[in-house]
C-alpha cells in the first residue's frame, strides 16, 4: 500500500502513456511530469508567500494577511488579480525588447533546474549523468537576466542595483559550487539520482545523510549561506531592498512583469533548496528506517518547506550586510572554509569509520572557524564594548 | 568651501574627476524619518558632498506663538517633536514660569518627572526600532519597540486624554493629578520594563551583523561635537559629560540618583548603546519617582489660566529632552503675547553636523548614520 | 565567537513566534471593527455643548461670554452673542449663543476651552467615527448638532460628570443662601 503511494505518480504515468497513441507516446510520457513541475512548484509559491507574511507577522507579534478567505489563505488569488490587471508602464527611453525579455528569461531559466531534482523515488524529469553541473550552469544563467532588468530600465538606481547583484550573485557562486564539490566527491558521481541513492540507505535506524557527517555540516550551512545570497534574500538583498535605491534592478517593474520577478526568484529558492535536500539532506529518503512507510515526496516536500521556514525566520531577524561586507564575507571567509570542507571530506573518505573518524575531519574546520572568526573580527575593529558611567 | 576640498583630494587621491554622480535623496523617501531631504554627491560609491535640505515641514509655529497668547501656545508645541510632547511642554512651561517667576507645588514636580522620563523610555525604544528597520530588519525590532509605546500611550491617554499630543503641563504645575489607580498602572509597567529591554538587547546587541554596520561608521569627533553644539545622545557617545538633568538640576532632578552612561568611539553603535543605557537609568529614575511622590495640590490653587502678563524681560528655559537640549528663549514686553518666542531644536543643530560624519563613506552609510542622528521633522522645522 | 550573536537574534524571533500562538502579549492586534478597546475615560476629540434637562433651548449652560472663543488657539470657535436676554430653564433671564460654530477641521483638540470656560459649558467628547464627505460645510457645526444632553455627558465621562455636577450644585446652593434672605423678605416663594 505505502508502495503504491508512493509510486502513484509514476503509475499515473505509465498509465497515460499505455493508454495514448503509439504516436505521441513519447510526447505524453515528458509532457506529464514537466506539467507536474509546472503545477506543484508554482502553487508551492503561492503558499509561500502568504506562509511569509504570516510567519514574518507572528514573529513581529501582529496576525498577518487574514482577511481574503479562511484564515487569510486566498491572498495569492488577490495577489494574482491585482498583479494581472496592473498597467504595465514601461519607460520611453527603455530598451523594450531586453525589458520584456529579462523577466522571460529568468523564469524559463528557473524552470530549466527543475529537471534534474529527484522529487522521489523514480521521479525525476531527466536523470543525467552530470545533473549538478546542469543544475548550477542554469543557476548562473539567472545572472544575466538582472542584469538584463538593471540595464533596459534606463535608471541610475536600476543599474546600481543591477551591478550589485551581479557583483553579488557571482561572489557567491564560488562557495555554492564547491561545498557541492564536497558531496560529488562523497558520492563518486555528479547524477543527483545516484547522490540521492547512495543517502538513503540506514545503519540501524540512523540514516546515512551526509548532513551528520562533519564536513557535510559544514557543507551544509556554507551551501545554505550561499544559497540565502544567490536568491537575493536577507541578509543579502541589499541589491533589492535597500533603503536608498527603492527596489534595485526592477524598480521600473509594474504589473505582472514585477509578478514573473517575484516568482522567479521565489522559484529559484525553491530549487536551490531542492538542491540543498538532494545533496546533504537525503532527497527524498526517510530520517529513520521505522518511517519509510511515509511516502518519499511528502519527505521531500517537506525538507523544502522546512528550509524555507528557516529562510523566512532567518529573513525576519537580520539586517541587511552592507555590500563590501558582504564581498568580504564571501571571498575571505567563506571560500576558504568551503575548501577546508572539501579537504576534510577527502579525510573522511580515506579513514576507518567510528568516532575518532568524525573528530579528525571535524578539527580543521572548527579550527578554521574560529581563527578566521578572530581574524575578520579584529582587521575591522569589531568588538563587544564595555561602557564607562560619568562620576 | 576649502575644507571640503581638501577631504575630497585626500579621499580620492586627486582633485575629483568631475564626474560626481549626483542624487537626491528626496523628501519623498522611505528611510529619511519625515519629509527631508540631501543633495548627495557620489564618487563611485563614496560621498563627496551631502547636503541636507529641510523645510518642508516649516508651520510658522515661532510666529503663531508670537501672535497669541502664552497659554496658546502651550498646545502648539506638543507639535513641534511629535514624539515627546510632554518634554516640549515642559521646556515651554519651565521658561515661562522663568520669566514670570512662577513656583511650582512638589506633587506637579514628580508628575512631570514621571511623564518626561516615560517620554524618553518610549522615544529611545522607538528610535531603535527605527534605526534597525533603516538597516534591513524587515520591521522586527521596530515591532517590539512598538508594542512597549503603546503601552506607555496608553498610560498617557488614561492621564491627559490624548495618546501624543497631551497638552499637559502648565505654567505653575500640571494639568491633572495623576490617581492612584494611574501611578499602580505606571507601577507594574515599569516593574515590566527590564524585562523587555533584555530580550531587546538580546535581539540586537551582540548580533555580527549589528556591529559591523555601526561600529566605526558615522565618526563625531570629540572637538567637532562640542564646537558644533551637539548635544544630547550624540555628545554623551563622543565622551563630553554632559547632561542637562545633571548640570542645571531642573526641577527636582537632584534629588535622584542615576548615573550617565559616556561612549568613546562616537559612532553609531556608541549612540545606539547610549540610548540603551539611558533606558535602564531612566527605568531607576522612575522607580525612586513613583516611590517618592507626596501628596497635595498640582497647581497653585490661586493661580489664574488666563491673561498672564509677565513682566518685561526674557528667559531662557532648557531641559534634557531625549534628543539633546531642547530650550525655548522667550521675552516679553509685559503684554499678554510673548514679544520673541523662539525655540532651539536640538534635531536641527544635530543635523548640522550629518556631512563631517558622512563624507568618504558609502551611501548606505548615510541611512545608518542619520538614522543614530534621531531627527523628527517636526522639530528640525518648526 | 563568530555568529553567536546572530544565533542568540534567532531564539528570540523565534520565542516570540511560538509566543504569539500562546501569549496575548505577544498578540497584540485588536482587529478593529469587529473587536474594539475601552476608550479611557479621559479620551477627548473634539467639543460638544451640555445642556441640563430636555430642552435645548432653555437647557444649554452657555451664556456667550466669549471666553472660550478668544482663548482657543486655532481661532476655530465662532459665537454670535444674542442681543437680548432669555430666561433659562431656572427662569433666570441669560445671554445666549445665538450662532455656535466649531469649525472641526481646525479643532486641534487642545481642550483649552474646557478649561477656560467658567460655565462648566463646553465640554469634549468621545466619538471618532467622524468622516464625511462634504467637503463645503460638514465639518463647521453648528449649535443644534453640537448640543447634547447632560445625561449623555455622564454617560461618556462618568467621573468627571459626577465632580461637575457636584460644583454645580454647590454654587447654586451657595447662590441660594445669599438670595434667601432677600427671597424670604421679598416674596416668600421657593424658587427650586
Amino acid at each position: 500500500m505505502t508502495q503504491g503511494l508512493d509510486q502513484i505518480f509514476v503509475t499515473f504515468q505509465h498509465w497515460a502513456v499505455a493508454h495514448s497513441p503509439a504516436a505521441v507516446q513519447p510526447a505524453v510520457s515528458i509532457v506529464l511530469p514537466v506539467a507536474g513541475i509546472l503545477i506543484l512548484f508554482p502553487s508551492l509559491f503561492a503558499i509561500t508567500t502568504v506562509l511569509e507574511r504570516k510567519g514574518l507577522a507572528r514573529i513581529q507579534n501582529r496576525y498577518g494577511p487574514n482577511r481574503v478567505g479562511p484564515y487569510g489563505w486566498l491572498q495569492p488569488v488577490a495577489d494574482a488579480v491585482k498583479s494581472l490587471t496592473k498597467e504595465d508602464i514601461v519607460p520611453r527611453t527603455a530598451d523594450k525588447l531586453v525589458h520584456f525579455l529579462a523577466p522571460v528569461l529568468l523564469v524559463t531559466v528557473v524552470f530549466l533546474e527543475y529537471a534534474v531534482i529527484p522529487v522521489g523515488r523514480n521521479m525525476v524529469l531527466a536523470d543525467m549523468n552530470s545533473g549538478v553541473l546542469f543544475f548550477f550552469a542554469a543557476g548562473a544563467a539567472t545572472e544575466m537576466s538582472v542584469f538584463m532588468a538593471g540595464w533596459s530600465s534606463r535608471n541610475k538606481y536600476s543599474l546600481l542595483g543591477a551591478m550589485r547583484a551581479v557583483a553579488q550573485m557571482i561572489s557567491y557562486e564560488a562557495p555554492l559550487i564547491l561545498s557541492s564539490i564536497a558531496v560529488v566527491m562523497a558520492a563518486g558521481s555528479l547524477s543527483t539520482v545516484t547522490i540521492v541513492e547512495k543517502q538513503a540507505g540506514y545503519s540501524g535506524f540512523w540514516p546515512h545523510w551526509y548532513v551528520l557527517t562533519p564536513w557535510g555540516l559544514a557543507g551544509f550551512v556554507l551551501f545554505a549561506i550561499a544559497m540565502t545570497a544567490e536568491s537575493n534574500r536577507s541578509p543579502f538583498d541589499l541589491p533589492e531592498g535597500e533603503s536608498e535605491i527603492i527596489a534595485g534592478y526592477f524598480t521600473e517593474y509594474s504589473g505582472f512583469k514585477f509578478a514573473l520577478f517575484f516568482l522567479g526568484e521565489y522559484l529559484e529558492m525553491f530549487a536551490v533548496s531542492g538542491m540543498a535536500v538532494t545533496l546533504f539532506l537525503g532527497g527524498w529518503a526517510a530520517p529513520f528506517s521505522f518511517l519509510t512507510w511515509i511516502p518519499s515526496w511528502i519527505w521531500f516536500l517537506g525538507k523544502v518547506m522546512t528550509l524555507i521556514a528557516v529562510f523566512i525566520w532567518v529573513r525576519g531577524t537580520l539586517p541587511r550586510l552592507r555590500m563590501d561586507q558582504l564581498m568580504n564575507f564571501a571571498w575571505k571567509f567563506m571560500l576558504p572554509m568551503t575548501l577546508m570542507v572539501i579537504f576534510s571530506a577527502g579525510l573522511w573518505k580515506f579513514l576507518p569509520s567510528g568516532v575518532l573518524r568524525w573528530l579528525i575531519c571535524a578539527a580543521p574546520i572548527a579550527l578554521l572557524y574560529v581563527v578566521l572568526g578572530r581574524v575578520l573580527q579584529s582587521e575591522r575593529r569589531i568588538e563587544k564594548r564595555v561602557y564607562r558611567y560619568a562620576e | 568651501m576649502s575644507a571640503v576640498a581638501d577631504r575630497i583630494v585626500e579621499l580620492t587621491g586627486d582633485a575629483g574627476s568631475g564626474q560626481l554622480l549626483e542624487i537626491s535623496m528626496g523628501p519623498h523617501h522611505p528611510s529619511t524619518h519625515g519629509v527631508f531631504r540631501m543633495n548627495v554627491e557620489l564618487e563611485g560609491e563614496r560621498v563627496m558632498k551631502l547636503k541636507p535640505v529641510f523645510g518642508y515641514l516649516h508651520r510658522n509655529h515661532e510666529k503663531i506663538a508670537e501672535n497669541a497668547s502664552y497659554l496658546a501656545a502651550m498646545p502648539y508645541t506638543d507639535r513641534l517633536d511629535y514624539m515627546c510632547s510632554m518634554t516640549n511642554n515642559w521646556a515651554y512651561a519651565l521658561s515661562v514660569e522663568k520669566l514670570a517667576g512662577i513656583a511650582v507645588p512638589e506633587r506637579a514636580e514628580y508628575a512631570r518627572v514621571i511623564v518626561a522620563e516615560l517620554t524618553r523610555l518610549q522615544n529611545h525604544a522607538s528610535l531603535i526600532g527605527f534605526l534597525m528597520q533603516d538597516m534591513g530588519a524587515s520591521g522586527t525590532p521596530l515591532m517590539y519597540a512598538f508594542r512597549e509605546r503603546e503601552k506607555i500611550l496608553d498610560l498617557f491617554e488614561q492621564l491627559s486624554g490624548a495618546r501624543m499630543m497631551c497638552n499637559y503641563m502648565r505654567f505653575g504645575g500640571v494639568r491633572v493629578d495623576p490617581s492612584p489607580e494611574w501611578l499602580f498602572e505606571v507601577r507594574a509597567l515599569v516593574g515590566r520594563f527590564p524585562r523587555f529591554l533584555d530580550e531587546f538587547q538580546q535581539l540586537l546587541m551582540e548580533n555580527e551583523i549589528l556591529m559591523s554596520r555601526t561600529q566605526g561608521v558615522g565618526v563625531l569627533p570629540r572637538e567637532l561635537a562640542v564646537n558644533a553644539g551637539i548635544t544630547g545622545p550624540m555628545l554623551r557617545a563622543s565622551g563630553v559629560n554632559y547632561d542637562i538633568r545633571k548640570v542645571d538640576g531642573y526641577g527636582i532632578y537632584g534629588r535622584f540618583e542615576f548615573r550617565v552612561p559616556l561612549g568613546e568611539h562616537g559612532d553609531v553603535y556608541d549612540r545606539y548603546m547610549m540610548r540603551v543605557l539611558e533606558m535602564r537609568e531612566s527605568v531607576k529614575i522612575l522607580e525612586q519617582a513613583l516611590k517618592g511622590i507626596p501628596e497635595g495640590p498640582v497647581m497653585d490653587p490661586k493661580a489664574r489660566l488666563r491673561g498672564l502678563r509677565p513682566k518685561a524681560g526674557e528667559a531662557y528655559g532648557r531641559i534634557e529632552s531625549p534628543k539633546g537640549e531642547l530650550g525655548f528663549y522667550l521675552i516679553s514686553n509685559g503684554t499678554h503675547e510673548p514679544y520673541r518666542y523662539r525655540v532651539r531644536p536640538p534635531s536641527m543643530i544635530n543635523l548640522t553636523v550629518l556631512e563631517d560624519m558622512c563624507l568618504g563613506r558609502s551611501v548606505a552609510d548615510i541611512v545608518v548614520t542619520l538614522g543614530s542622528v534621531d531627527i523628527v521633522l517636526g522639530e528640525v522645522d518648526r | 565567537m563568530l555568529g553567536e550573536g546572530i544565533v542568540k537574534g534567532l531564539a528570540e524571533t523565534a520565542r516570540n513566534f511560538f509566543g504569539s500562538y500562546v501569549e496575548k502579549d505577544r498578540l497584540t492586534t485588536v482587529q478593529f471593527p469587529e473587536e474594539r478597546l475601552p476608550q479611557a475615560e479621559a479620551a477627548r476629540v473634539f467639543p460638544f455643548l451640555v445642556y441640563d434637562t430636555d430642552d435645548m433651548e432653555k437647557g444649554l449652560r452657555c451664556v456667550a461670554c466669549k471666553i472660550c472663543e478668544v482663548e482657543c488657539p486655532p481661532r476655530c470657535i465662532t459665537i454670535e452673542k444674542s442681543t437680548e436676554k432669555k430666561p433659562d430653564f431656572t427662569g433666570k433671564p441669560q445671554f445666549y449663543p445665538e450662532k455656535f460654530e466649531i469649525d472641526v477641521s481646525v479643532c486641534m483638540s487642545c481642550q483649552i476651552c474646557v478649561e477656560v470656560c467658567p460655565f462648566e459649558a463646553i465640554k469634549m467628547d468621545t466619538a471618532f467615527e467622524l468622516s464625511t464627505d462634504d467637503r463645503f460645510g460638514g465639518l463647521r457645526w453648528e449649535k443644534e448638532r453640537l448640543a447634547k444632553p447632560n445625561e449623555y455627558y455622564r454617560q461618556i465621562h462618568p467621573m468627571e460628570a459626577a465632580e461637575v455636577d457636584e460644583q454645580l450644585a454647590e454654587k447654586k446652593a451657595k447662590a441660594e443662601e445669599k438670595h434667601a434672605p432677600a427671597a424670604a423678605t421679598a416674596e416668600g416663594a421657593a424658587t427650586r
